[in-house]
């Protein structure tokens, strides 16, 4: 393995891990902002008894998320500094603005755990709000350095040094905004339905009991709403993608050739060899209505790029597919979800079949997030900064990438297996499943 | 309209605010760590409570000064950052995984188990939480001592560096001061959080610790006239001089206060050692930033970069100040 895979490895392993954490950071504040603040409202103990369960459930993953935040902010610049020499000049501010939010994220997060009993119970759910807040606000920070990279806009340069900045530019990158719109939903949806997957779980052990129903309810308030506003922050980016990064988007839809009329392609293996994609359903004129809004437009393929611009089709392309088809499963099953809800209200706990489809759906939030990740960032290749550097040229020179990349996947491993290890233990302490069914 | 030099002497001065801030908070969380290592005694237990009462609400914002030195670093001084991180591509890694995997066990601990007692317990993550607490400082004491070694040099824009060149007697000694001095300061913080014999349980390490660290700061002055003497010459130069006096001055008065149980004393002149020490050394290195080919100046992003960064200098203290005084007067008071 040569120092560039080990370095792309590490860097993969790493995101894809802090990821999760990052969007349980931005995700679960604002259901425990909504149950704490129905506590406060209505003076019922179970709002309350689920917020402290979900408050320790944050205290561990917002913990495992600082850390390997930690090490990603030192990790690019250990693997990538050629990147880094460009990017911290440019838009480095950006990540100094991210650095404020989470750090009020990581001081709110700390009264939020330990003061319960020390502060009055609207400074307590204000903090809560503040972590709810300034969680949304450093992952919209660090889209606006990742936008940047996708089209870097804001400066010039002189015999491979950034000479002058203008630091606003980047604020007026429309990508940014439809970025930071998919993402923050992409968290929100992973959250809420990881977190109605559970509690559909126990409705299917038999508990319909306020602190299930209650728990349930607000997940599924939130998995709905962004269920339904994903696909239009997806439409919006994916044509802005279509206008900007052409390249990308024939990768995501499989568009080797460049037509008229272009298909919209469900699925498929595009073959690189054969320049074309198998077995996809084929909705005629679609993908040309998509991008442009006129069923007969040109949609440019891969053809028009030469091949050594070209990301991995494949795995953007599955990536891709994987993304929607999470998306629209999850939009599927909260219209469900809520007309049930409509029609029977507490009784729809004991819908086996919806409970059963909550728990399959409950870790495609998750697999969203991450599928749409890779998109974005495979689509990008073979540049770390689009159309400027390649990732080829931004690795560092020193020997010995594959060892770190090594220590460092064994540590997320460890990681990730004590986490799930330690919040099996959280559901069987307390209120989760003790309690007998009602 | 401020002039350019000015912006550049302003956000050194920014990474070197953070410096000293994670010097005494972060410092601080090492220390912790080492004395839950290190908890021993008929208290075991009590003085691991005590670390674990202090530490729970403060360390993570406690470490997010690092993020800021980091990202200052990197946004300002982008051209001097890249060289650092490949030549102490080693170090800094090690330290990440030390940084994690304390972070990580602390919670961990205290997840493992159902009551607070029983996290207090010798366990495998607590014992992870220790060792990790130990190497995160060394390495990163061991950085600073390759930086003002000199031993990082800079060719045509290439690094000229082994992987394993940063492990020189200095760098090691200037790591062991690091770990010394952060144990010392947790044990000083420590006897204003406890009372009665568990308060002298930690007196008696602070005077253990002050000792070791006195010590190990004559070694590392006695290397560093042989490995680093433009260093001393710097140290000894009238900009760095009288800080560095100070520095001393209140290392003895808060030595003195542990000594007579001014504990508030003690914090006090133990926390404005650390300030006064790491503003010495930056006084000391300026105006490089890696010495002897890297320099601030020579190194800073374009102007407009700066600029932006010190505009939200006030913006971020105004929010972030109030936020960190709420935190420590609920916890701390």
């Amino acid at each position: 393995m040569d120092s560039l895979t080990a370095a792309r490895w590490q860097m993969t392993v790493s995101l894809a891990f802090h990821m999760v954490y990052a969007a349980v950071g931005i995700g679960l504040p604002l259901l425990l902002v909504m149950v704490e603040g129905m506590y406060l409202r209505t003076g019922q103990e179970h709002y309350k008894r689920l917020a402290k369960k979900w408050s320790k459930v944050i205290g561990l993953l917002f913990a495992v998320g600082a850390v390997s935040g930690t090490a990603l902010s030192l990790e690019l610049g250990l693997l990538w500094p050629a990147y880094m020499e460009i990017m911290g000049a440019v838009v480095g501010h950006i990540f100094g603005l991210e650095g404020y939010a989470f750090f009020l994220e990581a001081i709110f997060i700390g009264i939020y755990l330990y003061a319960w009993d020390k502060i009055t119970p609207v400074a307590h759910w204000l903090s809560g709000m503040v972590i709810a807040t300034t969680g949304m606000l450093s992952g919209i920070f660090v889209l606006g350095v990742n936008a940047w990279m996708q089209q870097p806009v804001g400066f010039e340069m002189a015999d491979g040094v950034v000479t002058v900045t203008d630091p606003i530019a980047i604020f007026k990158q429309p990508l940014w905004f439809y970025m930071a719109w998919h993402s923050t939903l992409a968290c929100y949806l992973s959250v809420a339905f990881a977190v109605a997957g559970w509690y559909a779980y126990l409705a299917l052990k038999g508990r319909n009991d306020a602190y299930v129903r209650s728990a349930l309810v607000a997940a599924m308030l939130l998995g709905g709403v962004c269920a339904f506003l994903q696909p239009l922050s997806g439409d919006l980016l994916a044509k802005f993608v279509f206008k900007t990064q052409p390249v990308k988007f024939a990768a995501m839809e499989g568009q080797f050739k460049t037509e008229t009329s272009a298909p919209l392609r469900i699925g498929g293996w595009p073959d690189e060899q054969a320049r074309e994609t198998k077995y996809a359903i084929e909705v005629p004129g679609g993908l040309s209505y998509l991008a442009t809004g006129d069923s007969q437009a040109e949609v440019p393929g891969l053809d028009k790029f030469p091949q050594s611009d070209w990301p991995n089709v494949e795995l953007t392309h599955l990536a891709f597919q994987i993304m929607v088809g999470s998306g629209s499963a999850l939009m599927f099953v909260s219209a469900w979800f809520w007309i049930a809800w409509l029609r029977y209200r507490e009784n729809v706990l004991s819908g086996r079949w919806l409970m059963r489809a909550l728990c399959v759906v409950a870790p495609l939030g998750f697999i969203g997030l991450e599928a749409g990740w890779m998109v974005t960032e495979l689509g990008r290749q073979p540049w770390v900064i689009q159309g400027l550097m390649r990732t080829k040229d931004a690795v560092t020179p020193v020997a010995g990438v594959q060892g770190m990349f090594i220590a460092f996947t064994l540590l997320y491993a460890l990681l990730t297996v004590t986490v799930i290890v330690l919040l099996r233990k959280l559901t069987y302490s307390g209120t989760e499943i003790e309690k007998p069914a009602k | 309209m401020i002039s350019t030099e000015l912006l550049v002497n302003i956000t050194a001065a920014a990474a070197l605010f953070g410096l000293m801030a994670y010097g005494v908070f972060g410092g601080a969380d090492f220390g912790g760590g080492v004395w839950d290592l290190f908890a021993a005694g008929p208290r075991r237990k009590e003085q691991r409570l005590a670390i674990q009462k202090a530490m729970g609400p403060v360390w993570e914002a406690n470490h997010v000064w690092l993020i800021f030195v980091v990202v200052v670093l990197f946004t300002c001084f982008p051209r001097a950052y890249s060289k650092l991180a490949i030549a102490l591509f080693v170090p800094f890694h090690l330290a990440l995984v030390g940084i994690m995997l304390r972070g990580a066990s602390f919670v961990f601990r205290s997840y493992q188990s159902q009551q607070a007692e029983e996290a207090a317990e010798t366990s495998l993550w607590g014992i992870v939480f220790g060792v990790a607490s130990i190497i995160s400082p060394v390495l990163l004491g061991a950085a600073f001592g390759v930086v003002t070694e000199g031993l990082i040099r800079v060719k045509n824009g290439e690094v000229q560096a082994q992987p394993w060149f940063w492990l020189t007697p200095y760098a090691i000694a200037n790591g062991l001061l690091a770990l010394t001095t952060c144990a010392y300061l947790a044990a000083v913080y420590l006897t204003n959080e406890t009372k009665g014999e568990l308060r002298e349980d930690f007196r008696w390490r602070a005077i253990l610790a002050g000792t070791g660290t006195a010590a190990l700061a004559l070694l590392v002055l006695a290397l560093a006239w042989f490995e680093a003497r433009w260093f001393v010459d710097r140290m000894l130069s009238p900009q760095a001089l009288p800080v560095v006096i100070a520095g001393l001055v209140c290392f003895a008065a808060s030595a003195w206060a542990v000594f007579n149980r001014h504990f508030i004393l003690s914090r006090l002149f133990a926390a404005a050692e650390i300030c006064m020490l790491i503003l010495g050394w930056g006084l000391a290195q300026h105006p490089f930033l890696v010495y002897p080919d890297l320099t601030f100046a020579a190194t800073a992003a374009p102007r407009a970069t700066l600029y932006f960064l010190v505009l939200t200098l006030p913006v971020g203290a105004l929010l972030l100040l109030p936020s960190l005084f709420y935190l420590f007067r609920v916890f701390k008071s």
